[in-house]
């Protein structure tokens, strides 16, 4: 193999699992060892850069961090440490890195945060700016356009902004306070013009407004309908998800039948039966098409609705909905399984057991969302594809139309929180570019900073000695308060003590250990010292023949790398570390007689939309 | 040296062996040698070979003397039997122990200033008198608690760290070993685990006294040019006479190699060790033979490394002293006292 390249920005950040797997790749060790060294107003600001909304997401991210985090990887074969607890069996899991975000918001000093918000300049810079809709993918552009001197009108329809954060995240998970606070700090950057209850009935007409360019963050509002038998005749009782968890929201509705049954399989359909639970819903159940593991909600989401006692019954199709005297009664299932085709494909057949009848008062169809943009005229030269979407560059955002960005579930159809932000940033760099009128195309490249953390011969400014704690649980406030009232929020945070422990088991994937092969003496000092053995000299050969010379099996070849020296002067061998569990405890470079190995924090950050991008002030190379 | 425990967490593909064990329930304390110290690889190669192995650690009985070196069984096989003795008494306390109880493995560690100097006479008798043990020397060629001068085994004409020259005669551990009667004597390089790791299996395996010789580089006072006992040196001068590749036990042999190039050796006890030759004319079963090719090849400033010496019908201090089978410290009264009746008879015929 050729050696690793470390200069290239992408080695390291892969090693970062975390903040390779977000979106908008926040600097995640790098908050977390701000929130254990109790610097929570710091801990939020590096949050705040990256991801706009600590405290939404700290409670709702969909989480793409933990998936991807090492601390899982790490306990997995670390059977012996997980002995059994009053919850079960416990199993490998990954930092709370999401629940951390929330430490930060929920301990900062507010008066802190804010003083260190960006301020509108005083002189604009001429451009004017239309936001439409103002949920997060508008409100990021807003945020990162907005102190630059652009002047921002954001539109939205309902009176107040956040968009489905607001309306759709039932109050129980995410309060209100929250959402007011972080939308606040956007709008009091100055050179945003609020105006609420303001639907866009014409882009023709807004095309004429005279603005330099429009962003479309409109989400994706429609809830998809289940046309069965029965639809209609029952149609008083039956409710597309969404626009209930939205009434819900403005408090237009306040209970429920005693037998409620929530139709789909993923998150919606989530916060749909654990709110019909607060509202009257005695005999909640979620009925899904699917099997139980293949829903499409995120697993915690499921445990939670499990934890409130909702029942999952899986592998129903619905049939018809039966009502008597035009009142809906209940409806039918048929059973089926699934069955895999030659190709992995998945045939949900029926199995041949009678259908399956639930008797309900209530049905909330959460089985999916479309977009929709009945106002968009068609003739404005915007091109759409077969299923109704505009055609939108992936990477910047932008339509076929040059002056139309697109961002968040109205570019690409429903996704989250975290993607939309990360749109956000991506249109905000564009429309900047285009009203620069510089190369769309030349993406600005990231922030890269690689700096030793030696302090002294075993001194390292970060702390190196691994937790051996397993994953800690939030606290929820007790089930009888937060079922009677949907407005009491369930999770209570992890509190200071518990957040520290809990940031304590971060591997600081982002310390790297980087290796010098001019200094090794082939001792093999850090290959005996290694936890993890991941650490192998051995003669150079093609990756598919090192990875069997490893001193430990390579479980992961696909998405982890080997980090590759040059050959050794002693032996003309080479040194292969797999980076897949390393723990990055810095034994090897304590160990190191010579400092081959060194810990170097490697920090990336994404370069957000400003001068920086602009070709005026090229950014020096990455060292 | 470092502050903190090595992680208990592992790798999440690592094994245990037939008795239950992962290779890393056979460490031991933190090491608190200097960073990149030779006698820390040595300490993960007794580590390996016992997990190789499948001993049981409470079966092993570990102990030193005094020194870098010494201090090392600290290090590993921390649910061991350890003793750590005086200087250069190591070889008594184990001739002792070993006398006591005849069912442990006995390892002994010991460096060159403890078993080259103050502990040549205890070195000399316990290779004598053929205990069965694994006698490991950690060779470094300086006192390095000390601060790095030389020790017996520094060659002459190696220059030390503050560029004096040494001028006295290297004392030849491998071969006193060789004269004195040991009958497993092997010399390895702690920087090349892939030789040293079946030495030591082959050593534990051996029932006689086995000595090993493992050079191993002091990086504070002895990793420089002009020294002969640097990571760079041995690297260029090491001539390994062979291979150890695995013991087998008591099972027919399959011959995987082409003639010529392996030799089986049948020990006493019926186990089958296999050597891989790396150098035509060098016998391992023929002690005369091996001094010879020993001392010829340091003549050129080779540092010849391998399996040097087997006795293949090699027997113990027990089998010499003619001892019981049960151990010693397990013999009670009954045993022990023929009774009253027996002593009148034997007081009976000295009358």
């Amino acid at each position: 193999m050729k050696p690793t390249d470390i200069s290239r920005p992408d080695y390291f950040h892969k090693v970062v699992d975390c903040q390779y797997a977000c979106p908008a790749h926040t600097p995640v060790p790098e908050y977390i060892r701000m929130i254990a060294a109790g610097k929570y107003d710091d801990a939020y600001m590096v949050n705040w850069k990256s991801n706009v909304f600590p405290g939404i997401l700290g409670r709702t991210c969909d989480r793409p961090c933990e998936p991807a985090c090492r601390r899982g990887r790490v306990e997995e074969g670390n059977v012996e440490l997980r002995k059994p607890t009053e919850h079960g069996e416990p199993h490998a899991e990954p930092v709370a890195i999401c629940r951390l975000k929330r430490v930060a918001a929920d301990n900062k000093a507010k008066d802190g945060v804010a003083k260190r918000m960006p301020k509108a300049p005083a002189k604009k810079n001429g451009k004017k700016i239309a936001c439409i809709g103002a949920g997060p993918a508008s409100l990021t552009v807003a945020r990162d356009l907005a102190p630059l001197g652009y002047q921002i009108t954001v539109f939205e329809a309902d009176p107040k902004a956040g968009g489905f954060m607001r309306t759709q995240v039932p109050r129980f998970r995410l309060p209100e306070e929250v959402i007011d606070e972080e939308v606040g700090y956007i709008l009091n950057i100055g050179n945003i013009d609020y105006k609420g209850g303001h639907r866009i009935e014409s882009m023709k007409a807004l095309m004429k407004e005279g603005y330099d360019a429009i962003f479309v963050g409109t989400g994706a509002p429609r809830g998809r309908d289940l046309e069965i038998p029965g639809r209609k005749e029952a149609a008083a009782n039956i409710h597309i998800g969404i626009d209930w968890l939205n009434s819900v929201s403005f408090e237009h509705i306040n209970k429920i039948g005693k037998k409620v049954i929530v139709l789909g399989g993923g998150n919606t359909a989530m916060d749909c039966c654990r709110s019909s639970k607060r509202l009257g819903g005695e005999d909640v159940k979620v009925i899904v098409r699917s099997g139980y593991e293949e829903m499409k909600a995120s697993p915690w989401e499921k445990e939670d609705a499990v934890e409130e006692g909702i029942p999952i019954l899986n592998f129903l199709v619905p049939k018809e909905f039966k009502h008597e005297n035009g009142k809906l009664i209940g409806m039918t299932f048929e059973k089926v399984k699934a069955e895999y085709d030659a190709k992995g494909r998945r045939n949900l057949v029926p199995t041949g057991e009678p259908d399956h009848f639930y008797p309900c008062d209530d049905v909330l169809v959460a089985i999916g969302q479309e977009n929709a943009f009945p106002w968009i005229e068609r003739d404005i030269g915007l091109e759409w594809d077969k299923w109704g979407m505009p055609k939108v560059d992936t990477v910047t955002m932008q339509s076929n139309v040059p002056t139309i960005f697109f961002g968040g579930d109205a570019a690409f159809g429903p996704k989250n929180i975290i993607w939309a932000v990360a749109h956000g940033h991506d249109a905000a760099v564009s429309i900047d570019l285009f009203c620069n009128g510089e190369d769309l195309k030349v993406r600005p490249d990231p922030m890269v900073n690689l700096v030793s953390q030696k302090m002294g011969i075993h001194e390292w400014s970060y702390d190196n000695d691994i937790s051996e704690q397993l994953r800690n649980r939030v606290p929820w406030k007790d089930k009888k308060l937060t079922l009677k009232d949907i407005k009491v929020e369930v999770e209570l945070g992890f509190d200071p003590k518990s957040g520290f422990a809990e940031a304590q088991r971060c591997l600081n994937c982002d310390v790297q250990t980087v290796f010098s092969e001019k200094l090794c003496i082939e001792c093999d000092a850090c290959v005996d010292i290694c936890p993890m053995d991941c650490i192998t000299f051995t003669p150079n050969a093609d990756e598919a023949e090192l990875r069997t010379q490893l001193s430990a099996p390579s479980l992961h070849a696909k998405t982890q790398d080997l980090y590759i020296s040059p050959e050794l002067k002693m032996t003309g061998r080479i040194m292969a570390k797999d980076e897949d569990v390393c723990l990055h405890c810095g034994l090897c470079a304590e160990r190191c007689p010579t400092g081959a190995w060194d810990m170097q924090k490697y920090l990336i950050e994404m370069t957000h939309a400003g001068p920086a991008c602009h070709k005026k002030t090229p950014q020096k190379k990455a060292a | 040296m470092t502050y903190i425990a090595k992680p208990k967490l592992h790798h999440p593909a690592l094994t245990k062996n037939s008795v239950g064990y992962t290779r890393r329930d056979y460490e031991g304390k933190i090491s608190t040698l200097c960073a990149g110290c030779g006698h820390d690889s040595i300490s993960a190669a007794i580590v390996q070979a016992c997990w190789e192995l499948d001993i049981q650690p409470h079966r092993v009985a570990k102990l030193s003397g005094i020194g870098c070196s010494s201090k090392t069984p600290d290090y590993f096989l921390g649910n061991s039997h350890g003793f750590n003795s005086v200087h250069g008494r190591m070889p008594s306390v184990l001739t002792g122990a070993n006398l006591a109880n005849r069912e442990l493995i006995y390892l002994g560690v010991s460096g060159d200033g403890d078993s080259a100097s103050i502990g040549i006479g205890q070195f000399a008798h316990a290779m004598r008198r053929g205990i069965n043990m694994v006698y490991i020397v950690e060779n470094n060629g300086v006192y390095g608690l000390t601060k790095g001068q030389f020790s017996a085994t520094a060659d002459k004409g190696s220059k030390s760290k503050r560029g004096i020259i040494n001028s006295d005669e290297p004392l030849d551990m491998i071969g006193m070993a060789l004269l004195l009667g040991a009958t497993y004597v092997a010399r390895s390089f702690s920087g090349d685990k892939k030789q040293l790791v079946p030495l030591i299996k082959g050593a534990m395996e051996h029932k006689g006294a086995a000595f090993i010789d493992v050079v191993s580089p002091c990086v504070a006072f002895n990793n420089h040019a002009g020294s002969t006992k640097s990571y760079e040196y041995v690297r260029q001068h090491n001539e390994a006479v062979n291979r150890l590749d695995f013991i087998e036990g008591r099972e027919e042999i399959t011959a995987d190699y082409a003639p010529g190039e392996v030799i089986n050796v049948e020990q006493h006890d019926g186990s089958i060790m296999r050597l891989r030759k790396l150098s035509e004319d060098h016998d391992p079963t023929n002690r005369i033979k091996t001094m010879n090719y020993v001392q010829e090849h340091a003549a050129k400033g080779e540092v010849v490394t391998g399996l040097l010496y087997i006795d293949p019908s090699a027997v113990d201090l027990h089998e010499h002293l003619n001892t019981v089978t049960t151990p010693l410290n397990q013999l009670t009264a009954k045993e022990l006292c023929p009774g009253s009746s027996a002593l009148d008879r034997i007081n009976a015929s000295l009358r």
